[in-house]
């Protein structure tokens, strides 16, 4: 990258903020998961929208790419750049705007980590909550928004993408818009029931602006909160059950995993998380899913001793579950999974598949499911830790990441936050019509294909 | 589990993934592993760790106890192939040439009680282990004369051991070291032991640290502020004058998050009558450290800027509306007093030491 286009980006958001030093370049070229390093050119911080904007203004006349980067955790290297230029991180904006108690939302910069958030509100308005995904405490939480990612609450609420009033977006020639009730009023209270144009920022995976700021639902925190822990042997059982709890549709949270270590989890677990606002609440909501595993009983048992009672307990009871441990079974530091989502019918042969495919790749099975709203539909993550010091391991951690994948297009599903060759798989299955509806929308957009180019390109 | 208690220094300062705990740990991996090569800039990075264990204390994982280590020892690696950064090399040099950071002779070293009836030490109950900055640096004089001057009154038998004394060696072993540190632990702990040492307070928690958990047994340790609470407690301490002022305390990392000494401070605080104590948002286990660790109070590779340490929490303390920002280390004395004037607060907030506010009460000057 020339030194000129460096000074000039300094100029923009000062010396400190800019890097093309060797050690910054090889942390912002990968992330976490198992997919190869590519590299970037430099990382630029911008500190506010108008920075973002001369950026991306900057960039568009040196034909340069951006991509934009909240903390860089999804795992499928979806803000490691494609064909180099600038990362674009967003965590020095990470100011928490507003939080409006009576209409229940927070208006936030792109950079507040999840942490952050579930801090302020804490200390500020206790009687409020964000859904938290199960990630690590400093994924932001925009950037978990703009990959349609999963909270704690979404089994309830809905997806935390479903759960946006509002944005503010850079555009990729460098304007700013606000989209949602904030285009129109200085409250950020309501996505509807203006045309949706945050669907052209949502699941785009930053091809199509820079959002720099947004605003979340927030909803009420239940005074009793305790899980509800079963177990059973039958995959078969999962889609039935899972109707079961959809029709009464009382859920916080729920869970069903198993996995290969340690030897206990060896079944299949549900975790049911139940609050309340109130004792009566709360106490009705435990015995109507308790009447549910009843019904049941000789399928499932209640998990009310150990081994298995305190592990899970302590993974699952706390907001956000405490995932990171369970992600580190195989002792390597090295994390993959790929989230399918997937309708309610195709679970049994999925699960069977995701044990099938982990042991044909000599991997440790981890399968998780997640219900999403109203039980119409799940995400199973199929999770593949691998040692990340061997390279043979993430070898075989992409290849059964794959081999998931497809078994996912071919069960009829969609995979989540998809790495560069699910991008493409997801691509060639895909509606004509619709491949080139994208394809018009990202060209309309940025006319110089400078956002993070190469994802979601149509041939 | 919501980290908000993440308060790393340098990540603070710098905003880079590289500058995160992971971002070090990552790094330290990728040069161990030859994926990238030493830099200066990689040594900048590493250098800049204060040490301040807050990562250590937020981190869930199980090897979190040896997070700091893991830098400490990418730091001895550096050392070993010869790949110091200038400013640190200066640091070791002056250490071990002069027993001090600050190339002042030896014999200058007990020159901060001159006027004052310190002993040297003789065989006393406690020896005072002043330390290089509270020796040399003119802020941290000022605190060791208020101690000394307390300890006086109080009657304890105490000594220095003045132009004897040499560096405690905490910050020359966490820069990585290991050579002179262990020189330095040899030549103090055979001067303790020739000299008869029991029972050491020091001024510096810096010092408290390496004696407490680097140096061979032998010797009972205390930091100056558990021994004023003991002498309030006692009644040989009287701190009768009343203080209107409003004052908040900054705990300095080696003596709260290393050593989990948080009370003896603020115990002494309480005692002062007409002084209020009240908490920056971040307090104990949680205070944000003043950037000076490790060997930063000299080196200073965070460069100034207003998102240095020292300066986001002396703004910290200002948001109290306090009027004194209370120490208990020399170190971060002089870190936080040159941030209050950096900020411009030099007619708000005023950085004075533990034992400096005592004295004020229980020594206050003849009219």
């Amino acid at each position: 990258m020339k030194a000129d286009f460096l000074s000039q980006l300094a100029e923009i958001v000062g010396q400190d903020y800019v890097s093309d030093r060797p050690e910054e370049l090889y942390l912002y070229s990968r992330d976490p998961g198992a997919q190869k390093s590519r590299r970037a050119d430099c990382v630029v911080m911008p500190g506010t929208v108008a920075e973002v904007q001369q950026i991306v203004r900057l960039a568009n006349r040196e034909k340069v790419a951006i991509t934009p980067m909240g903390a860089g955790l999804t795992l499928s290297a979806l803000t490691v750049p494609l064909k180099g230029g600038i990362v674009l991180d967003m965590k020095r904006m990470d100011s928490i705007i507003e939080v409006n108690e009576a209409s229940r939302y927070a208006v936030i910069e792109a950079g507040v980590t999840q942490a952050a958030l579930r801090a302020y509100l804490e200390k500020n308005h206790p009687h409020l909550q964000h859904s938290t995904p199960e990630a690590p405490p400093t994924a932001t939480v925009v950037g978990n928004i703009l990959i349609h990612g999963h909270g704690h609450l979404t089994p309830r609420y809905g997806v935390n993408s479903q759960m946006v009033n509002g944005m503010e977006v850079v555009l990729p020639t460098g304007e700013v818009c606000q989209l949602g009730s904030g285009s129109v009023s200085p409250l950020w209270f309501s996505r509807d029931p203006l045309p949706d144009l945050m669907g052209l920022f949502l699941g785009w995976l930053g091809t199509t602006g820079i959002v720099t700021r947004l605003s979340i639902q927030l909803f009420p925190k239940p005074a009793f909160r305790d899980l509800l822990l079963f177990v059973s042997d039958s995959v078969e059982l999962i889609p039935e059950l899972i109707s079961e709890l959809g029709q009464i549709n009382l859920l916080e949270n729920c869970f069903i995993i198993t996995q290969e270590k340690p030897r206990w989890a060896q079944h299949i677990y549900y975790i049911i998380v139940v609050s309340g606002e109130s004792q009566e609440e709360f106490e009705v909501k435990k015995e109507l899913h308790n009447k549910i595993f009843q019904k049941y009983r000789d399928k499932v048992s209640p998990v009310d001793e150990e081994p298995a009672l305190t592990p899970l307990r302590e993974r699952f009871l706390g907001v956000p579950p405490f995932a990171a441990t369970a992600a580190d079974f195989r002792k390597g530091g090295g994390f993959e999974y790929t989230g399918a989502i997937l309708p309610i019918e195709v679970i049994p042969r999925a699960w069977r598949s995701g044990l099938e495919i982990a042991h044909k790749y000599d991997l440790l099975y981890q399968l998780g499911i997640q219900l999403l709203p109203g039980g119409h539909s799940v995400m199973l993550a199929y999770s593949y830790p691998f040692n990340r010091a061997v390279e043979e391991e993430a070898e075989r951690a992409r290849g059964a990441l794959d081999d998931t994948n497809r078994l996912t297009l071919d069960l009829g599903g969609v995979v989540w936050k998809p790495e560069l060759p699910a991008q493409k798989l997801i691509l060639e299955r895909m509606d004509a019509n619709t491949r080139q509806l994208m394809d018009r929308i990202k060209k309309t957009l940025d006319p110089n294909g400078i956002m993070n180019p190469g994802n979601w390109e149509v041939a | 589990m919501d980290y908000s208690e993440f308060n790393c220094p340098i990540y603070n300062r710098f905003r880079l993934k590289s500058c995160s705990p992971g971002g070090l740990l990552w790094l330290i991996q990728a040069w161990a592993d030859g994926e990238i090569d030493w830099s200066q800039s990689l040594a900048k990075i590493l250098y800049s760790c204060t040490s301040c264990n807050n990562c250590v204390q937020s981190c869930k994982f199980p090897f979190n106890k040896d997070v700091v280590n893991m830098i400490v020892a990418a730091r001895e690696e550096m050392v070993a192939d010869g790949l110091v950064m200038p400013k640190v090399a200066r640091f070791f040099g002056n250490v071990e040439a002069y027993g001090n950071p600050y190339r002042e002779l030896r014999e200058n070293r007990g020159r901060w009680a001159e006027g004052m009836s310190v002993e040297p030490y003789t065989g006393q109950e406690f020896l005072f282990y002043v330390g290089c900055v509270g020796s040399f640096d003119e802020r941290g004089q000022r605190a060791a004369q208020a101690l000394g001057e307390l300890l006086l009154t109080a009657g304890i038998s105490f000594g220095i051991l003045g132009s004897a004394e040499e560096c405690d060696g905490n910050e020359v072993r966490l820069l990585g070291e290991s050579r002179i540190f262990q020189m330095l632990r040899d030549n103090n702990s055979r001067l303790f032991q020739k000299a008869g040492v029991r029972k050491i307070i020091t001024l510096s928690p810096h010092s408290y640290n390496v004696f407490r958990n680097e140096y061979p047994a032998g010797f009972e340790l205390f930091h100056y502020t558990q021994i004023l609470r003991d002498l309030i407690e006692q009644g040989k301490l009287k701190p009768a004058s009343k203080l209107n002022t409003r004052v908040t305390y900054h705990d300095p990392c080696f003596l709260g998050r290393h050593a989990g000494e948080y009370e003896a401070p603020r115990g002494i605080l309480r005692a002062i009558p007409g002084l209020k104590l009240v908490e920056m948002e971040r307090n104990r286990e949680n205070a944000f450290c003043c950037g000076g660790g490790s060997g930063n109070f000299y080196t200073d590779f965070f460069g100034g800027g207003q998102d240095s340490p020292s300066r986001i929490r002396v703004r910290e303390a200002a948001k109290t509306g306090a009027d004194v920002l209370a120490v208990a280390c020399p170190g971060c004395a002089v870190m936080l007093g040159e941030a209050v004037k950096d900020e411009g607060l030099e007619e708000k907030l005023v950085v004075k030491d533990i034992a400096e506010i005592l004295k004020e009460s229980a020594l206050p000057p003849k009219i």
